[in-house]
């Protein structure tokens, strides 16, 4: 016994003591989780000889609980739109300049004024999409382009609709529908939204960020979410169409930034600079399915995707990114939420 | 707490007994002995554990407490000024239009609806459990090692791709519904993912081996001959189940029962998968205040307040079995 | 002469029955998900033909290989170093004359099963990041290994508790006779004994640590992810059966570093 815990413990320290082998550098990254090209990591690593890490994450909020405890090693994160704004209020980012980088100029225009980061000074885009909702035309076929199909659905669709486990999205999709305005402080309004969510609930199956699943296995005909999980569907089932609203859609960005006092600095920067190239940018898309915002990267990669429905929204249609919402509000949108989820 | 060691134990062998003749033998000099040092070491003995826990569990827990004192931060996280107003808010919401302070049934609610899946996922693993230890002890010698192995290689899997397995089974289109429609047995599909049973089920899989495995411990330990002195005095077998062995494995059935329905009541991942996420757990709710919810001092204040509940029934629980264990355990 | 003669004494009604039910349920899902591992469709949900390139992608994929050893580094550690101090602490504080502080003892030992993980997760880390601003004390991998120690001690603790508090001291007690000293007792006598009690805390320690996500998720740092992490980041993406590859082959693993050391001990016993 005693030979077999000395065994044991024997096994463990060697494999603890296994070192990574050193490089010119190191770049530790922080990244949603299967979001990363590994061949885009590859291809950094060669390119400037620089030992890469990359730890995965499923929520912004979990990045930015790290993040703000502070002393977390990493260099690089990867947050979403309002989560880069509220980052750099808090002054947890490195103000890299990207806006003077030498591959700056193949950024999206539309990309670069944003509320989050106007001018761009501490992001730069990663890839981008919209979150509406995705229909299994096979089990209707009526007209999908409008919310009414979460929130007043059609008979055939009733009970069979999963939406994202998201207070932020599930509310504003809310408020879409009504036309009251995003993070609106007004109490009427927020009533209409509560009531709204408690009338449609019942026609709810589920809620879940595990969209996919929830598609192609069946358990639901209609779920809330992102252009590029759509588009995964569609390929695994054909009927699947993905809704681009008549009412105005909800656009999302992440965006990559460097960590106040992150040791790597000078090669988070180089990695920066190295995704806004239009042939890395490609094979950023190429592994999630998104479109990123670097001007000439569709033509590095395959017709179908850029021809994709899903990332080509129809004329007519619009999107907004939606700053993070004043806290009393946001007050009220977690009673809402808790109220609704009891 | 749940055990006897808050009344004094029936003195072992090895307690000093004064002998009627002022001597002590040999045997209890040397018990005496044994019994200073002792006292002593056990102190040492159990450091490791507390010293590991109170460094790296209390005084982190500390830090939640004073959270929870703490006003929220606008965007998540905790600004330092004091302030009660996360305990307040627990019964306590500001109306939407008046802005007065209503009660709100909100939080209880949710905190009842796990309190009532904890107390079920218990039983349940208690009526099933205890069949499977049984077994398990009754094995032969050399079998019992392979069936401990056995109870706890599933859980050797991941946890959510074992959830996604289950999910296959039992959702409307999966393969148990796919069955019995094929046997005939049912004309439509059983719904049973994303119900309140398949949370049980969930939970109850979940937990199992904490019900089991303590169980197992204790009965393993089991003296059969006390069991054979039961049927020679022409008690019954359901008689000799419940007069003889269930209260002599009493250590093992609190043990089970504290490892699962505590954590059971905090757990949220299973039952957020297989149950849909239309109600939430303790579990979610206080781990919404940590995400979106962006109030820290909530979700703290939330927490303590489920601790606190959980430590006045355990010690109502005590109270209450204290007096009886002190006379079963003759 | 018993009156139930001719039967086993110690079988119960219903109880084998029962018993084979609940294994059987508890290995479906696993059967399952052994089964699809080698699905060739890339949706999880749905079984279309037999293939191995998930096999193939996970022999590839370097960050399941870090994943998979940090899991397992940290897994076993805090199993064996929780079930050590488990049952140290178990044998001070069970059915021994009462002494002070004991009670204590057991409160702050049993303290995090009532934690709900996501406040032992947020506290860690907090705790971890003023360790490491203001005292520069970071131990890498060994932050994880402590905070998994902290909530599997209550798991080992429970088991081994409940043997010994079913065990009958006049063995001690005769070991003592024989002029023993208390080390002697408690490795030849005790601890023997207690072995059931023993393997069982760590089999629950392990699994406790094995599949532990909410907290590692918020104590882990650069490098140190495990496989829960990495599979559960996963759950906005498309989950092809990769993961139901990876999940097999860690299963793999385990069930052979567990068999290595069954076969060891059986050689020494010999």
């Amino acid at each position: 016994m005693k030979q077999w815990l000395l065994g044991m413990t024997a096994v463990v320290a060697l494999t603890a003591g296994a070192l990574p082998a050193l490089a010119d550098g190191d770049l530790h990254i922080y990244n949603w989780g299967d979001y990363t090209n590994p061949k885009l990591i590859e291809k950094f690593e060669k390119q400037f000889n620089v030992k890469v890490t990359l730890d995965d994450y499923d929520s912004n909020e979990t990045m930015l609980s790290k993040v703000r405890a502070g002393d977390t090693g990493y260099d690089i994160v990867v947050p979403s739109d309002y989560t880069v704004k509220i980052m750099i209020e808090e002054g947890l980012l490195e103000k890299t300049e990207p806006s003077q980088m030498a591959n700056f100029k193949n950024v999206d225009p539309r990309f670069v004024n944003i509320y989050w980061d106007d001018g761009r000074h501490y992001s730069v885009p990663w890839q981008f999409g919209l979150t509406t909702f995705a229909v299994d035309t096979a089990k209707y076929s009526g007209d999908i382009n409008t919310l009414a199909i979460l929130f007043d659905p059609p008979a055939e669709l009733k009970g069979k609709i999963n939406m994202l486990d998201d207070m932020n999205s599930v509310i504003h999709a809310a408020e879409r529908f009504l036309n009251v305005p995003r993070c609106s402080g007004d109490k009427g309004d927020l009533k209409k939204v509560n009531d709204l969510l408690q009338a449609a609930k019942p026609n709810w199956k589920t809620f879940s960020y595990d969209t996919i699943t929830k598609m192609t296995s069946g358990d639901v005909a209609v779920t809330e979410t992102w252009n590029g999980a759509a588009y995964r569907m569609r390929i695994a089932m054909p009927t699947v169409k993905f809704a681009m609203t008549k009412e105005v859609m909800e656009g999302w960005m992440d965006n990559v930034a460097v960590l106040k006092g992150a040791k790597n600095a000078e090669n988070a920067k180089l990695f920066q600079n190295f995704i806004m190239d239009p042939e890395n940018a490609a094979l950023i898309s190429d592994f999630a399915k998104y479109d990123n915002g670097i001007m000439g990267s569709h033509k590095f990669l395959p017709k179908e995707f850029g021809e994709a429905p899903e990332i080509n929204p129809p004329a007519g249609t619009s999107s907004e990114f939606v700053p993070p919402c004043p806290p009393e509000v946001v007050e009220v949108y977690n009673k809402i939420w808790t109220n609704l989820k009891k | 707490m749940a055990t006897t060691e808050l009344t004094a134990p029936t003195p072992g062998p090895a307690a000093p007994e004064p002998a009627p003749s002022a001597q002590l033998s040999n045997a209890q000099q040397a018990a005496v002995r044994i019994e200073d040092k002792a006292r002593i070491s056990r102190w040492l003995l159990t450091a490791p554990a507390f010293v590991t826990i109170s460094i790296f569990g209390v005084l982190p827990l500390l830090i939640i407490i004073i959270y929870s004192f703490l006003k929220a931060a606008p965007y998540g996280g905790v600004v330092w000024s004091p302030s009660v107003e996360a305990y307040v808010s627990f019964l306590f919401q500001a109306d939407i239009f008046t802005d007065e302070l209503v009660f709100s049934p909100d939080f209880l609610q949710i905190y009842v609806r796990s309190f009532i899946f904890a107390v079920g996922t218990t039983v349940i693993c208690l009526f099933l459990g205890f069949p499977t230890a049984y077994f398990m002890a009754t094995r032969s010698p050399r079998q019992r090692n392979w069936w401990v192995l056995l109870i706890t290689i599933p859980f050797w899997s991941n946890l959510l791709v074992r959830t996604l397995a289950i999910m296959f089974i039992i959702r409307d289109e999966g393969l148990l519904n796919n069955v019995l429609i094929g046997l005939g047995i049912t004309k439509a599909p059983i719904t049973i993912l994303y119900t309140d049973f398949a949370i049980v089920l969930g939970l109850f899989y979940s937990f199992l081996p904490f019900m089991v495995l303590p169980l197992y411990a204790s009965l393993e330990k089991l003296d059969f001959r006390l069991v054979e002195a039961g049927y020679d005095l022409y008690a019954s077998r359901p008689k000799v189940l419940f007069r003889i062995i269930i209260p002599l494995s009493r250590p093992g059935i609190i043990a089970g029962c504290l490892l699962v329905f505590i954590p059971a009541l905090g757990a949220y991942v299973t039952p957020l998968i297989l149950g849909g996420g239309r109600h939430m757990m303790i579990g979610d709710l206080i781990a919404q205040q940590f995400g979106s919810g962006r109030n820290w001092p909530l979700g703290a204040a939330q927490a303590l307040i489920l601790m606190s509940a959980v430590l006045v029934a355990l010690f109502f629980y005590v109270r209450a079995t204290t007096g009886k264990m002190k006379h079963g355990q003759g | 002469m018993a009156a139930v003669k001719g039967v086993d004494l110690r079988s119960q009604f219903g109880f084998h029955t029962i018993a084979i039910v609940c294994l059987v349920v508890l290995y479906f899902p696993i059967l399952i998900l052994i089964i699809f591992s080698v699905n060739a469709n890339d949706i999880v949900a749905v079984f279309s033909g037999v293939s191995t390139r998930w096999y193939e992608k996970a022999f590839y994929n370097e960050e399941f290989h870090n994943a998979a050893k940090n899991t397992l580094i940290i897994a076993v550690s805090a199993t064996i170093g929780s079930t050590i101090f488990a049952t140290l602490a178990a044998v001070a504080t069970t059915r021994v004359a009462p002494w002070r502080g004991q009670n204590a003892a057991y409160m702050v030992i049993n303290l995090p099963l009532m934690v709900p993980e996501i406040i032992t997760a947020v506290a860690t880390l907090s705790f971890f990041a003023l360790l490491g601003s203001k005292l520069g004390l970071n131990f890498g991998i060994g932050n994880i290994i402590l905070a998994h120690l902290v909530f599997c001690i209550p798991f080992a603790y429970m088991p081994i508790r409940a043997r010994l508090e079913t065990m009958d001291l006049t063995l001690e007690g005769a070991a003592a006779d024989l002029y023993a000293t208390p080390l002697k007792t408690f490795w030849h006598v005790t601890m023997p004994l207690l072995m059931p009690g023993i393997s069982s805390g760590a089999a629950l320690a392990f699994i406790v640590s094995f599949d532990d996500f909410t907290i590692t998720q918020l104590v882990a740092g650069p490098g140190q992810t495990t496989l829960p992490l990495y599979i559960w980041a996963m759950i906005r993406r498309p989950m092809t059966p990769e993961i139901n590859a990876i999940s097999t082959i860690l299963l793999g693993i385990s069930i052979l570093f567990i068999l290595i050391s069954f076969w060891i001990a059986q050689r020494r016993k010999a």
